[in-house]
């Protein structure tokens, strides 16, 4: 590690609503890991249903209880827990990947080029992505050329809406890595190793990209908790993560009936949403100012 | 001004024919086929007769000439027949576009005039008890899942308290105005809350930021009463960057709009578009997304000419 990110971490410890996320996030992340150990000690099945015990009550064997289907309700929050963060993680990375390259040419090479790419994220953000991501999570895969089989497998619907979630969150974090590769092209360094005959991928390479290191994980880590947001609802509404597979999402796909009978299934996984991507959110903020030197001067 | 508002114009009605293409696609995508539904309920149809139905409807043509089919008929205000209700699209249309409307404007005047309390008070002594509760709760208001939101609200509200109905846009019989407005309340609030937080954080960090300026300075020193000060010289300047989230935010807005409408049970366009794609009605599915793109679009517009029209340094 290099000086500058010492003192960034450094920074980052005295950030107290930073520091107590991530502890929140270490603990989130333990107690979904924690489903693997359980699972195979108390050999509980998360998927089988049982209709002798639907909606029982806690219990010393089943902490919080049963489902409408007779399932550990608190197994299935760890590993749809599990699923919810992977989700949440994987789908940043690819729709980042997408929206720091679309970014890096837009503000880099510029002209006609950055017009369009500007334009059509313009375009992007102002739609409403919310019923476009119901669509696209209803498209059957097999008209697209996947086989039945693997179309009604659990994987696909994983993977399903991984890629639609990054096929439209990308836009935030293209638009930034754009104005700040902007502002870096004209720098004199860049403008020297250009005059040394450096190529535009040599520079973006050794100069840009780590020049904007520091935006680019604040926008990974507030994206995160978007797509998380982005997940729940999806799943919620019967086109993410398809059951018996579970996510935080998905088991509240009968919340709203049950909120009359059984309310405390309503409460966990929104409650486990709510927090983590509090936390994350929390810890966005807190990079922001460890990593900007302007807030020096305290607010 | 004449000249931005024309290629702001040109620009929404580029953004519209394009996604009315890639809808038109998707929709294509979704599970099933227009025929299936005839064909179910006329068993004992040839695979000729299939063919020959195809044909007729013209479900045999390469997608570029149907969508360009469907294209000059919707310029020509027909967009065909909805499925499910058996009646010209555009006839559920426009009183669920009214439902929506009427939603979004009031939570949205509601989020902006709390969102604006809220991130002054803030601003106004950064770090002190008060800065603290708003941020907190601002944090709060963007990580909550809106629909979860929705929910704890019918739990307390309505099933526990009794207060509130669950849902609908009226009692049966009952069509009074303050039955109507009390159908209202839990989905505008859930939907104000929705954006008031992030409303919120942007104003106050705005704030923060104008305050520290120079002629803010020159105008607290010439004597300017304090209120005269924040509320005159600094709010003007503050509003420009806010403008631009606000302005970018309706997208968002109709998204929460459609959550708040399915839990709520709201006859408006987020449900009728949701139920849409549920029931395989391809024709509602489609023209209800793109009246949803095609009051973004207008929304965004006017957002972008108030803030033309508060950014001097914007030459109109």
């Amino acid at each position: 590690m290099t000086g500058i990110w010492i003192t960034r971490w450094r920074r980052l410890r005295g950030h107290r609503a930073a520091m107590l996320s991530l502890i929140m996030l270490g603990l989130l992340i333990v107690f979904v890991l924690a489903a693997f150990p359980i699972e195979a000690l108390t050999g509980i099945d998360p998927d089988e249903a049982d209709l002798l015990s639907r909606f029982d009550p806690p219990s010393w064997a089943h902490p919080l209880g049963m489902d409408e289907a007779g399932r550990d309700v608190l197994l299935r929050l760890m590993i749809g827990g599990q699923i919810s963060l992977l989700v949440g993680v994987l789908a940043t990375i690819i729709g980042g990947g997408i929206g720091v390259c679309l970014g890096v040419m837009a503000g880099y090479f510029g002209g006609r080029l950055d017009g369009v790419l500007m334009r059509f994220t313009d375009g992007m953000i102002a739609l409403p992505l919310l019923p476009l991501l119901i669509v696209l999570g209803a498209v059957d895969l097999t008209k697209l050329g996947f086989s039945a089989e693997f179309s009604h497998s659990g994987a696909a619907g994983f993977w399903r809406i991984v890629v639609i979630i990054a096929l439209v969150d990308w836009t935030s974090i293209a638009r930034l890595v754009r104005a700040s590769a902007l502002q870096i092209r004209e720098r004199d360094y860049v403008r020297a190793a250009r005059a040394a005959g450096a190529g535009p991928f040599d520079i973006i390479r050794t100069h840009i990209l780590p020049n904007i290191a520091t935006p680019i994980i604040v926008s990974f880590t507030l994206t995160v908790g978007r797509v998380i947001l982005f997940e729940s609802v999806l799943s919620f509404l019967g086109f993410g993560v398809v059951p018996p597979t579970p996510s935080w999402g998905n088991m509240l796909n009968n919340a709203q009936e049950l909120v009359t009978s059984a309310p405390w299934l309503a409460v966990w996984p929104g409650a486990l949403i709510f927090l983590t991507v509090m936390a994350v959110n929390f810890l966005g903020d807190g990079l922001q100012h460890a990593f900007d030197p302007r807030s020096e001067a305290g607010e | 001004m004449r000249g931005f508002i024309l290629s702001r114009l040109g620009q929404s009605a580029l953004v519209l024919l394009v996604m009315s293409f890639v809808i038109y696609g998707l929709i294509g995508l979704m599970p099933g086929d227009p025929l299936d539904v005839m064909l179910a309920s006329t068993p004992g149809v040839t695979a000729e007769g299939v063919a020959r139905l195809r044909a007729i409807y013209g479900l045999d043509q390469p997608l570029m000439l149907r969508y360009f089919h469907w294209l000059v008929a919707a310029l020509q205000g027909d967009f065909g027949y909805s499925r499910t209700h058996s009646v010209p699209v555009l006839e559920v249309l426009a009183p669920a576009l009214v439902t929506t409307c009427r939603l979004m404007l009031i939570s949205f005047v509601l989020a902006v005039t709390l969102s604006f309390l809220l991130g002054i008070t803030a601003a106004l002594r950064p770090g002190g008890w008060l800065d603290g509760v708003i941020s907190l709760g601002a944090f709060a208001g963007i990580s909550v899942p809106v629909f979860w939101l929705a929910l704890m609200m019918i739990l307390v509200f309505a099933v526990e308290l009794h207060w509130l109905p669950a849902s609908g846009a009226d009692t049966v019989g009952d069509g009074s105005l303050l039955d109507r407005a009390r159908h209202l309340v839990m989905p505008v609030a859930t939907l104000a809350l929705a954006s008031t937080g992030g409303f919120t954080r942007f104003i106050r960090a705005s704030m923060i930021e104008t305050l520290r300026m120079d002629h803010i300075r020159t105008a607290r020193a010439r004597g300017n009463p304090p209120w005269r000060v924040v509320m005159v010289h600094a709010l003007r300047n503050a509003m420009i960057p806010v403008l631009t989230v606000i302005a970018l935010s309706f997208g968002s807005l109709f998204s929460g709009a459609l959550l708040t409408e399915t839990m709520f049970g709201q006859p408006g366009m987020g449900k009728l578009i949701y139920d849409a794609i549920l029931a395989n009605d391809f024709n509602l599915a489609l023209s209800g997304l793109l009246f949803a793109t095609l009051i973004t679009l207008l929304a965004n517009l006017a957002a972008d000419l108030a803030y033309a029209w508060l950014d001097p340094r914007i030459k109109l």
